[in-house]
């Protein structure tokens, strides 16, 4: 057993936040840009122009209603074109003849207002993080995740940098994951026919989850987010 | 006129955006016209740019740090990750560093072979940006047709090295393979469909009347720029200087090619963009000659001894090519261990994006920013590495 | 390359030539002459190109290299000027004035390592990482791996050091 793995046990036995002062060098001022903001620290102007509420979970419709709805969902993905990694090289191939996700009723939207499902394309850094969590907030319900590439699913060959985030799921939700430094384009229609499937069955409830389970994401996102300077509810 | 642009104070402009004259806009990094994820925070004035500012950070994986705890072969796997659209460059430049650091001769064949995998994947980088400056000036179909033929250049790719994006294929002291039987013609029939598209390029996007009046004079580049802001590659030779690494300091077997240094005069966005498709031509000319050349027997690599244990000798080196956006090089520093002590990419992205995009921007419409972007060629992960 | 060398030790002190290849050579030049040196290359000796400006962390001895590379289009020719500086209290002269680009790798050498540039334009704001709360993270004494692991939220998954998997599968009589 090696020492990373003594460091991994460790960190899936007791998962707390960090002590993020690793400063060997105590004697020098480092920086520090360190804000926090939440939603009642807003100027009543600004709160103005922000949620006050919660997310909360929403109940399924009655059955037949809810299988038409997602029927009706599960038909018409429109994928938030940011690419937030290498990942989005591939999403453009997609949306040619070739591999033409427009028959699978999806196409890419240029704002989180107007799309249901967010593709994440690899490696997160901290930067981008903070604009990711803000663009999922902002997508309206229902809304997807699918998580492109390896760096998102376990750090993949950046496991030891500083700066990147190594598994996406304790940040946002994620319905599908697709493997691979580069998946195929092949493999990332493949995530997606997979997620038409859950949202068919009634399985893709990501969105129920992060409302769920909101303050752990938070709290989560903070961890990491230093200087988080958004509001709470960001939508 | 005068007024409209803010005062500047110690090389900063300072504007007051309460007195409702000036608009802050920012594009990014979640923004469809931005070239990957960076962003523009954009002083507007009307629908004027009165000044501009580029952030970056979005894709910092810290490459460098992670370089100096891998030993020199584990750093293969991750070089080619700087630049996705065109890894061939940083395999062969990481390699080539070494080896100069090392005092290895590459077999002939193998420097072949190596000239082919980036002037292929040079085919596939303007491709790429060919779609972009299409779509960025309102030309969907061309970016359509663009991406298509692109595809066929990686499945030439997958063919021949077993990826479409990341081909890993050049390693230190040679390359991993040979090509593949029948893969010649697979390219002629490609570079085939990729000259008619050319060819169409011309008539539909370059003879367009909306595309000529949004671009030329866009962006002007003026000789006297070039050093100072330190323009290389296309953008420097869009504004008439010649120059090119690839016939200046020949690496590889560039001596032996016979090609010519493309350049233009007028220095906006449209002399860009003639650069670049005249260069892909030449690429394609570039490919068909290395094909017809090549030799197809000898070995591809030296013999390393255990790559684990492989020692650099102490020292430091820069090693540059030209890649689709101009000259990019390695440094690296090397203190005799397993590690190297410290590896510095320089990608041309990195002054082109910040200091001259910067100084562009200014007096530009809105809308002409992607075009302005695009003509650069600027690409995110090779800035902040 | 040896001759410009010659050429310039009359005037600035020189010292630790390499020459890597005929068409580059290394140098290192006193704190104080650097800029003198790089505006007499650039405006006498044509080399008006600043390829990089890039750092080197000597933590042994205590000190940052700077490493400035110049290319001159005529000749076709590198010449890379090595700095020295203190690592306990790095401080530069900008070069901003020379080459436009220059700020913004003196913005980037400011974050990673520490390296202060009075005069730079924006030397000051963060340039890449944004909320970075902790030392330089190109230093050498800045451990990448250790702060990731403390930090960030692992998965669980197999890891093995390359140099004995290898010798395993690769080089087992070695």
């Amino acid at each position: 057993m090696t020492d990373i793995d003594k460091i991994h046990d460790s960190l899936e036995a007791k998962p707390e936040p960090a002590d993020t002062e690793t400063n060997n060098n105590t004697e020098r001022e480092w920086r520090k840009d360190e804000k926090t903001l939440t939603n009642s620290e807003l100027s009543l102007e600004e709160q103005d122009w922000f949620c006050d509420a919660r997310p909360q979970p929403v109940k399924p419709a009655w059955g037949p209603i809810e299988k038409f709805y997602n029927w009706a969902r599960s038909h018409s993905l429109w994928i938030l074109a940011f690419g937030t990694g290498c990942g989005a090289i591939e999403l453009r191939p997609l949306v040619t003849a070739r591999y033409d996700i427009s028959r699978l009723g999806m196409q890419p939207r240029p704002t989180p207002r107007q799309a249901s499902v967010f593709m994440i394309g690899g490696y997160v850094s901290i930067k981008t993080l903070k604009r990711i969590v803000r663009s999922y907030e902002q997508m309206q319900g229902p809304k997807f995740v699918v998580a492109v590439c390896s760096c998102a699913i376990n750090g993949g060959m950046y496991w030891d940098s500083y700066n990147t985030i190594k598994r996406i799921d304790h940040y946002i939700p994620v319905d599908v994951y697709v493997t691979g430094c580069m998946p195929r384009p092949e493999a990332v229609i493949a995530g997606f026919t997979k997620l038409k499937e859950l949202i068919m069955a009634g399985k893709a409830e990501g969105q129920n989850l992060y409302a769920e389970k909101f303050d752990w994401y938070k709290a989560n996102q903070k961890q990491v987010i230093k200087d988080w300077n958004m509001p709470d509810y960001n939508w | 006129m005068s007024d409209k642009y803010p005062p500047i104070v110690n090389g900063k402009s300072v504007y007051d955006l309460e007195s409702g004259k000036y608009l802050k806009m920012w594009q990014g990094p979640q923004h469809p016209g931005v070239t990957g994820n960076m962003s523009l925070e954009l002083i507007i004035s009307g629908d004027q740019i009165v000044d501009c500012k580029t952030h970056v950070g979005y894709l910092h994986r810290g490459f460098e740090k992670l370089m100096e705890r891998r030993r020199y072969i584990n750093c293969f796997p991750i070089v080619c990750r700087i630049c996705v659209p065109e890894p061939d460059t940083n395999e062969y430049l990481f390699a080539a560093a070494m080896e100069d650091l090392m005092g290895i001769e590459v077999p002939e064949r193998a420097k072949w072979l190596r000239t082919l995998n980036m002037e292929l994947s040079r085919l596939a980088s303007f491709l790429m940006w060919i779609g972009g400056q299409s779509g960025a000036f309102g030309h969907g179909t061309v970016a359509q047709w663009a991406l298509a033929h692109r595809d066929f250049v990686l499945d030439l790719f997958e063919e021949w090295t077993g990826a479409r994006i990341y081909h890993m294929y050049t390693t230190p002291g040679g390359v991993r393979g040979g090509t593949p039987e029948g893969w010649d013609n697979h390219v002629e029939r490609v570079l085939q469909g990729v000259e008619k598209f050319l060819t169409e390029v011309n008539h539909v996007m370059f003879n367009n009347a909306v595309f000529k009046s949004r671009a030329v004079g866009l962006g002007i580049i003026a000789p006297d720029m070039i050093d100072r802001f330190g323009v290389v590659g296309p953008v420097a030779r869009g504004s008439g200087i010649v120059r090119d690494t690839r016939k200046d300091n020949p690496y590889l077997i560039y001596d032996q090619l016979d090609f010519n240094i493309e350049t233009e005069t007028a220095g906006d966005v449209y002399a860009r963009a003639m650069v670049r498709w005249k260069e892909m031509h030449q690429a394609i000319s570039l490919i068909r000659q290395i094909i017809k050349r090549m030799p197809r027997t000898g070995p591809l690599h030296i013999t390393l001894p255990n790559v684990l244990h492989l020692k650099v000798p102490a020292g430091e080196t820069y090693v540059r090519a030209e890649s689709t956006r101009g000259e990019y090089g390695y440094y690296m520093v090397s203190d005799g261990t397993i590690y190297p002590r410290k590896i510095t990419v320089r990608g041309p992205s990195y002054s082109h994006a910040m200091a001259l995009l910067e100084h562009l921007a200014v007096g530009v419409n809105i809308a002409d920013t992607h075009g302005l972007m695009l003509s650069l060629h600027t690409y995110p992960p090779e800035i902040e590495r | 390359m040896k001759q410009l060398d010659t050429e310039l030790s009359k005037q600035f002190t020189l010292s630790d030539y390499v020459e890597q290849r005929p068409e580059l050579a290394f140098v290192t030049v006193e704190k104080q002459q650097l800029v003198p040196l790089l505006t007499y290359l650039r405006d006498t000796k044509k080399y008006t190109h600043l390829v990089t400006l890039t750092a080197v962390d000597w933590l042994e001895v205590n000190q940052f290299q700077l490493t400035y590379l110049l290319h001159n289009y005529e000749t076709h020719t590198d010449i890379g000027i090595r700095v020295k500086l203190d690592r306990d209290n790095p401080v530069m002269e900008t070069i901003h004035h020379l080459w436009e680009q220059a700020r913004v790798y003196q913005r980037e050498l400011h974050e990673m390592f520490g390296i202060d540039f009075p005069g730079s334009p924006g030397v000051e704001e963060p340039m890449i990482l944004e909320g970075w709360q902790g030392p330089p993270v190109m230093r050498r004494d800045f451990d990448t791996a250790k702060y990731s692991l403390e930090t960030y939220d692992h998965r669980k998954r197999d890891t093995r050091e390359p140099e004995i998997y290898m010798k395993e599968k690769l080089y087992p009589e070695d």
